[in-house]
């Protein structure tokens, strides 16, 4: 490194830092390789891609400078201020394994940055300006890590997974969903008897699509009407408790409020935001679904505009801890095998930090911090697209117990009708659990499982024969950048 | 109808053979197993009767497949659950828990509704059997 | 008390052909528990006898019925005879281990009581009781010490029946779920098998446990101390063996747990005075040597000098 080179990355002190004019960003202290974070920094990990001839320590220090403090000149109001200690912190680089030209920057903020128990304070500093920040042609916030006394200024998921459960009365098993479709233009009646086939058959859930909410085919009352008679009914046939996640996202937190109380009072344990109403709009949903004894339901719709790309955005690992702080019970996040993205060391990396109390770190999942989630509850991920009962055991075996795994298609497209659709996804779930739990290798056997519980379900074999041989084999565009090397024998 | 609460319940019933199988699983991920038994099946009586204290420190299913048997000689027309509670911190709660035993005949429930302002219902779920008297719900005709 | 013993980890599975004898010894490892049988347990030469007599027999019984040569399910309950110390648990704890790698039960571990975890004190309290404890022992076995404080025949409402009963019913009808080991003084043993004629058809093998000679008592001293990282001076060796002699004649002599009780009683001597005696450096020499005035301050010479007065 030559003379010029070590002084762009120095740290400039006294009256030399103040003086008016432009500095580097690591001569103004954002980049700081002796660092050692607190216990009580919240931390980032960002990807970088900086432009030609821009030094990867500089362009973390600007991340780090335009996600705290800085602006892009010196002012003297910061002597006002306990500014060292405000200033965001980039105390490592790492090249991307890889990816060259991208660099892992490792920021560290100091607590007092953040409003306590505020969703949308945090990302407007951490995905605020700095993501159009002109020195880098991308960039994308791959991780976090919270602190202790941060995650407790937040309340959590309002029902979280173990309770779901025990209200459910619901163990040992995934629960199964279904999206009723067509997404659009069914009438309430209509979609109702939809609702009660599908419960009826086998579920435990049915659900409303991101952009079902009140529309001239079929206004939200008559909807909630419908879907609560299809519930009921449902449960009477049973003798399970069984929901229907009933869309209340609208124009206003107005108009969700009311929707909300309409589905309480009609006896619903459940509702359902979308991603979009915003991070403020869920905080505030959960806040009334934790005073109502509701599950909070969150459809991830639009995630994908800015978690898909590797090079820039969000991942969606750092939108789940958003979410868990933020309080839902069920996200979207993945089904590895169905239609939609999904890596499955990455999935796996996102049920984890929704499900886990504790996060050890584990690259190959994309999990760069250690995070403990300081007694929040879990939130429910849900499966969901392009899945069928014919992949029951790949299912299992990468997502695990505790999730949702809803069938839309696979449900409704069924030859024998709705509920031989639910009945068929039913019985090959509980026969896979079944088997996993007598200690058969379902990953290998699973097929042969499924064959063997089709002798007794005619529906299951229908569904078999329907969907067996479909799968959706596209590479993934979000794949973790550590692989885990062969270990010499 | 066919009461379909429970883990298993849309699979055939289980052997004793499967649900040994089934207890093992639990024992060897370190759950307190335990047998509980009721004549009034509505999703929300969460409280069944207890058949004895979930049992801990059992190493062998075969220990609770006997308490199972005696549970069924006594209550043979009773619906009767296998659970598996796991003390682990952030669960401690049940992870499993299947139907062994049920009625020869399930009559099911009533769905009863009462019509309030604005085309809204109330709905309250009735099992046929609770109108008779505790104990005497399945043994008749 | 009752304590549960852990298991050993269990044995690989294996699939070799049904006539090696040797291949299925081998596979069975339980070659590994005799010889470890024949390592650290000092002396029993009749009882290690009978421990290989019974493993070889359930090792071709194993055999012939992978051949459909089955003489019937083997009866494997036991009952184990003999004075206090003379290693019945141990043993029992062996012959879980090698039940369990020859398949005779499923899990292996031990469960060992005596009569109060059995028998309740009040009516109705027995059955329960017992049943619990059969629980915890199924896929195992079950070592019931001083087996014969079950049966009172003094007192004909005694509870202790019910749990004699109870267990009767097991050990006949779930003869793959557990294998209950009796233990107990012998002559005692043999007037309780003698007054329940239905315990004593169903118990196996009965194997007697000698006391020790003076010279394994002294080689169990030596293996204790070397556990403890101790050892004896010559004058100790010597003053320790006519310890032994004496101590055997004198009552309540409970074999290798008297050596133990003993040794332990000599340790706090050797620390008192070399605590006496701090502030001159002490070696580590010291530190680990018991000498001769360790075991010579016990009460057992005191009374033989009485004796002699």
């Amino acid at each position: 490194m030559n003379a010029t080179a070590a002084e762009h990355k120095r740290t400039k002190t006294g009256a030399e830092r103040y003086r008016a004019g432009v500095l580097k960003y690591a001569q103004m202290g954002y980049w700081q390789p002796d660092y050692v974070p607190a216990l009580t920094d919240v931390l980032a990990l960002f990807r970088i891609t900086p432009q030609e001839g821009v030094e990867p320590e500089e362009a973390a220090a600007a991340v780090a400078g335009e996600s705290s403090t800085a602006t892009w000149t010196v002012v003297w109001t910061d002597r006002l201020t306990a500014c060292e200690r405000y200033r965001a912190k980039a105390y490592r680089v790492d090249p991307v394994p890889g990816s060259p030209g991208q660099y892992f920057a490792y920021i560290a903020y100091d607590l007092d940055l953040f409003e306590p128990g505020s969703i949308a304070n945090l990302t407007a500093s951490i995905i605020g300006n700095v993501f159009g920040f002109k020195p880098l042609k991308a960039l994308r916030l791959e991780d976090m890590r919270f602190p202790t006394a941060y995650v407790k200024t937040f309340a959590g998921p309002a029902t979280g997974i173990v309770v779901e459960r025990e209200r459910l009365d619901k163990f040992g098993r995934p629960l199964l969903g279904a999206t009723i479709k067509p997404k659009l233009g069914l009438s309430g009646r209509n979609y109702g008897r939809v609702v009660y086939e599908a419960l009826k058959g086998g579920l435990d859930f049915t659900k409303d699509d991101e952009n079902i909410n009140s529309q001239p085919f079929m206004h939200w009352r008559d909807r909630f009407l419908y879907c609560m008679e299809a519930v009921n009914r449902a449960q009477a046939a049973s003798g399970e408790v069984k929901g229907h996640y009933l869309n209340v996202t609208a124009g206003t937190m107005e108009d969700m409020y009311e929707r909300a109380e309409f589905a309480r009072d009609l006896g619903s344990v459940i509702v359902m935001i979308d991603l979009v109403i915003g991070y403020t709009a869920i905080q505030s949903m959960s806040r009334w679904a934790r005073r109502n004894d509701m599950i909070l339901h969150l459809h991830r719709a639009g995630h994908s505009t800015y978690t898909r790309q590797k090079s820039h955005g969000v991942s969606f690992r750092v939108i789940s801890k958003w979410m868990r702080l933020a309080g839902v019970d069920h996200i979207h996040a993945g089904t590895v095998v169905g239609k939609l993205e999904g890596d499955p060391n990455s999935v796996q990396g996102f049920y984890n930090v929704l499900r886990e109390p504790h996060n050890p770190v584990d690259l190959q999942r994309g999990v760069f911090f250690e995070q403990d989630w300081a007694g929040l509850y879990g939130v429910m991920p849900v499966a969901s697209g392009g899945i069928h009962a014919g992949q029951m055991h790949q299912l299992l075996h990468y997502l695990g117990e505790d999730t949702i795994l809803q069938f839309g298609g696979g449900t409704i497209g069924h030859p024998m009708g709705i509920a031989a659709g639910a009945t068929a996804n039913r019985v090959a779930l509980e026969a896979m659990v079944l088997a996993r739990n007598e200690g058969r290798d379902i990953w290998h056997e699973g097929p042969d499982i499924l064959a063997a519980a089709a002798r007794d379900c005619a529906p299951l074999r229908a569904a078999l024969d329907t969907w067996g041989e479909v799968t959706f084999n596209y590479a993934s565009t979000d794949t973790p950048d550590f692989v885990p090397t062969p270990q010499v024998a | 109808m066919r009461i379909t609460q429970g883990t298993f319940s849309f699979l055939p019933e289980l052997s004793d053979e499967q649900i040994s199988r089934q207890i093992e699983y639990s024992l060897e991920q370190g759950w307190a197993v335990s047998i509980e038994y009721t004549d009034d099946p509505h999703p929300r009586n969460t409280y069944w009767e207890m058949f004895g204290m979930p049992m801990f420190d059992i190493r062998d299913a075969a220990g609770i497949m006997g308490e199972l048997a005696s549970c069924r000689k006594t209550f043979p027309n009773h619906y009767i659950k296998v659970n598996a509670f796991d003390a682990t911190r952030g669960r401690e709660s049940l992870r499993l828990s299947f139907i062994v035993n049920r009625p020869p005949r399930e009559p099911g429930f009533a769905l009863v509704r009462q019509e309030g302002p604005g085309r809204a219902l109330r709905y309250t779920t009735r099992a046929y059997a609770a109108d008779r008297p505790e104990g005497e719900r399945y043994s008749g005709p | 008390m009752s304590a549960v013993i852990e298991p050993p980890p269990p044995a690989d599975p294996h699939g070799t052909g049904p006539l090696d004898l040797e291949a299925e010894y081998r596979h069975s490892q339980v070659a590994e528990v005799l010889d470890g049988l024949e390592r650290d347990l000092i002396g029993l030469v009749p009882v290690k006898s009978r421990i290989r007599d019974i493993a070889a027999l359930l090792l071709i019984d194993k055999l012939r019925s992978t051949l459909g040569l089955s003489a019937g399910a083997p009866a494997l309950h036991m009952s184990f005879t003999g004075n206090p110390g003379t290693g019945k648990t141990t043993v029992a704890l062996r012959m879980a281990e090698i039940l369990h790698r020859l398949g005779y039960v499923r899990k292996g571990h031990l469960v060992a009581v005596t009569r109060d975890d059995l028998v309740g004190q009040y009516i109705g309290h027995t059955a329960p009781k017992t049943r619990e404890v059969l629980k915890r022992a199924m896929g195992g076995v079950l070592f019931i010490d001083e087996a014969y404080y079950l049966y009172r025949p003094e007192n004909e409402r005694d509870y202790g029946q019910e749990a004699i009963e109870i267990l009767l019913q097991v050990m006949e009808n779930q003869r793959e779920d557990l294998v209950v080991i009796f233990a107990g003084y012998k002559q005692r043993m043999d007037t309780f098998f003698h007054s329940n004629p239905g315990l004593s058809s169903r118990v196996a093998h009965h194997i007697d446990f000698p006391d020790y000679s003076c010279d394994e008592l002294l080689a169990i001293a030596h293996l204790m101390l070397e556990q403890m990282h101790y050892r004896l001076s010559p004058d100790a060796d010597g003053a320790l063996r006519e310890y032994i002699e004496l101590r055997r004649g004198q009552p309540h002599f409970a074999n290798a747990r008297s050596i133990r009780n003993a040794l332990d009683r000599a340790r706090l001597r050797q620390a008192s005075r070399l605590f006496e005696r701090r502030g001159a450096p002490i070696s580590r020499d010291e530190l680990i040597t018991i000498e001769a005035a360790d075991i010579r301050a016990s009460r057992v010479f005191a009374e033989e000098r009485a004796h002699e007065r």
